[in-house]
């Protein structure tokens, strides 16, 4: 049997689809479904999470992670400077900071942010509680990574806008600030979604520092609801709740993008 | 600064300038009078840019001075930002900022650095957007315009600032031969309004009827330099002679020099 090309592609395709369609039935029917939706879906155990689960730990994560993305937003834009400036012991210090916040677990940071730093400094709190912890310990994290792309995106931006820039009289900061960074943000908007969506998850580490039933998260309400009610079906709520952030942020990530495509 | 009449509007002298251990401007001495449309030509690599660049402290010379307008640039302590405010540029590429609307390309700079407020600061734009004939674009970016027309922009986002004088460097050089005319026809209309302009070129018609003065550099220095008439149509050095014949008919690499001066006179 001799097949044309185009022919012999699209009978490979099928037979792909046919064994993953396989496989995936298989799995399917081989599950137990009635232990499943046993230990995943008692409606019950769902009925009895909402509201909180929304107006508390959802929202408490949203807090969190924006706090820590504006705190590592603005230390990142910083150390993306330093690591540019023509000053060389600023590029040492912020190279060094970089290369130790990318070393290190965010886990172990927040740690020792929560319980270092009132240590240190006995007669001072970080403002804003919990969420000011959370926003310093996984901020100077997110601050390395965030250097890192922002540098790229700043280098990005093609010289002739900071010559014509500084040629119209702006100082170099007004010129980073008006001209350089904006062009630069647009750039970087997707990897920055990553590491927005990162901290979404990386924000369930705020149990660490011993959070309250107004402080709670996501990930910490689904592990008491689990224990208490010895059931896993508050871990599908986390998750889908969880998907209730990251899926609409995509969304809006990608109408940015388009939105700025017309500028560029 | 201020503009004394006995004083040129920029004052070169002794200007060198090395990148690294490469010599490429190599002692000009250049004063270009107020209100005098300085045209400088020269084969690439020649250090037209650098020279350029080096007025406005794009470039730092290495050694040598640079008056503008009488504020030597060249001086450590000097507000290059200042100075800088004075001396228009326009560049081959444009450079428009992609991220603001053309109106916005205008009043950016005149409200951070002049301080002017919105409704002055458009005003001003608006009578030089309608000066380059681009009046109706004050809302489209950057990257929905011609060439052509994002060269005008250029142009009237410079003017905003009241320059004293204003620099060009090869405007017209990244633009399809039909666009160029608008450009020039831009230029021609600022020349006419005694308008200081340094400009880099290869529109030997443009330097022949807009520049009070050519200069030809060759290989990081003045050549020769005089009226148009007599650089573009009786040059004295051999190397203008064999540019201008390279130039003026570029399918003959080696064409006789002295065609070259009948073919522009
Ligand atoms: N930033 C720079 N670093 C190193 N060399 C440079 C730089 N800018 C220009 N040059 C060199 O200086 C010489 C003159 O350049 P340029 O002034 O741009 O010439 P032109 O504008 O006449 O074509 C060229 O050989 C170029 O390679
Ligand atoms: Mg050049």
């Amino acid at each position: 049997m001799k097949l044309r090309r185009r022919q012999r592609e699209r009978l490979i395709l099928l037979l792909q689809y046919a064994v993953f369609a396989a496989v995936v039935a298989a799995v399917l029917s081989a599950a137990d479904w009635g232990r499943l939706r046993e230990a995943f879906f008692r409606t019950d155990i769902i009925a009895s999470m909402f509201p909180r689960v929304i107006v508390v730990a959802l929202r408490n994560t949203v807090v969190y992670t924006v706090a820590a993305f504006a705190f590592g937003l603005i230390l990142g834009t910083v150390l993306a400077l330093m690591r540019l400036s023509r000053v060389a012991p600023y590029r040492w210090v912020a190279t060094a900071y970089i290369e130790l916040f990318r070393g290190l677990p965010a886990l172990l940071v927040l740690f020792l942010v929560g319980y270092g730093i009132p240590i240190a400094f006995p007669d001072r709190e970080i403002p804003g509680g919990v969420i000011g912890q959370v926003a310093i310990g996984l901020g100077l994290t997110a601050a390395a990574y965030m250097a890192e792309t922002i540098r790229a995106g700043i280098q990005a931006v093609p010289k002739g806008q900071m010559e014509a820039a500084r040629t119209l009289g702006m100082s170099y900061l007004t010129a980073m600030r008006t001209i350089i960074i904006p062009q630069a943000f647009r750039i970087v908007i997707p990897p920055l979604t990553n590491e927005l969506i990162l901290l979404t998850k990386d924000s369930s580490l705020a149990y660490l520092l011993g959070v309250t039933a107004q402080t709670i998260e996501i990930t910490k309400m689904g592990r008491d609801t689990l224990n208490d009610m010895v059931n896993a079906t508050p871990l599908l709520v986390a998750g889908l709740t969880y998907l209730l952030i990251t899926l609409p942020l995509s969304q809006v990530v990608r109408r940015l993008e388009l939105r700025y495509a017309k500028a560029r | 600064m201020s503009a004394r009449p006995h004083q040129p509007a920029i004052e070169i002298r002794g200007l060198h300038k090395s990148f690294g251990r490469i010599e490429v401007l190599k002692g000009i001495d250049l004063d270009v009078g107020h209100g005098e449309v300085v045209c400088v030509i020269g084969p690439s690599g020649s250090g037209k840019s650098t020279l350029l660049r080096c007025v406005n402290l794009l470039e730092e010379p290495t050694a040598g001075r640079i008056r503008v307008g009488g504020v030597e640039v060249t001086d450590p302590d000097v507000d290059i930002d200042t100075v800088r405010r004075g001396i228009g540029m326009v560049f081959q590429a444009f450079n428009l900022f992609p991220h603001l609307t053309v109106l916005d390309n205008l009043t950016v700079a005149q409200r951070r650095v002049l301080r002017r407020d919105r409704t002055g600061a458009e005003r001003i734009a608006r009578e030089h957007l309608a000066r380059v004939g681009l009046l109706e674009k004050e809302a489209a970016y950057p990257a929905q315009l011609s060439g052509g027309q994002q060269q005008r922009v250029a142009i009237a986002r410079s003017l905003s600032m009241a320059p004293q004088l204003m620099l060009f460097d090869e405007p017209t050089s990244s633009l399809d031969p039909e666009l160029v005319g608008d450009v020039l026809a831009v230029m021609r209309g600022l020349a006419e309004d005694g308008m200081t302009m340094m400009v880099v070129t290869h529109e030997m018609t443009f330097a022949r009827d807009v520049a009070d003065r050519v200069v030809f550099m060759d290989g990081g220095g003045i050549v020769e330099q005089g009226p148009p008439a007599e650089v573009l149509s009786r040059p004295r050095h051999e190397r203008t002679r064999s540019f201008l014949s390279r130039v003026l008919d570029p399918s003959h690499v080696a064409g006789p020099a002295a065609e070259a001066g009948q073919l522009i006179g």
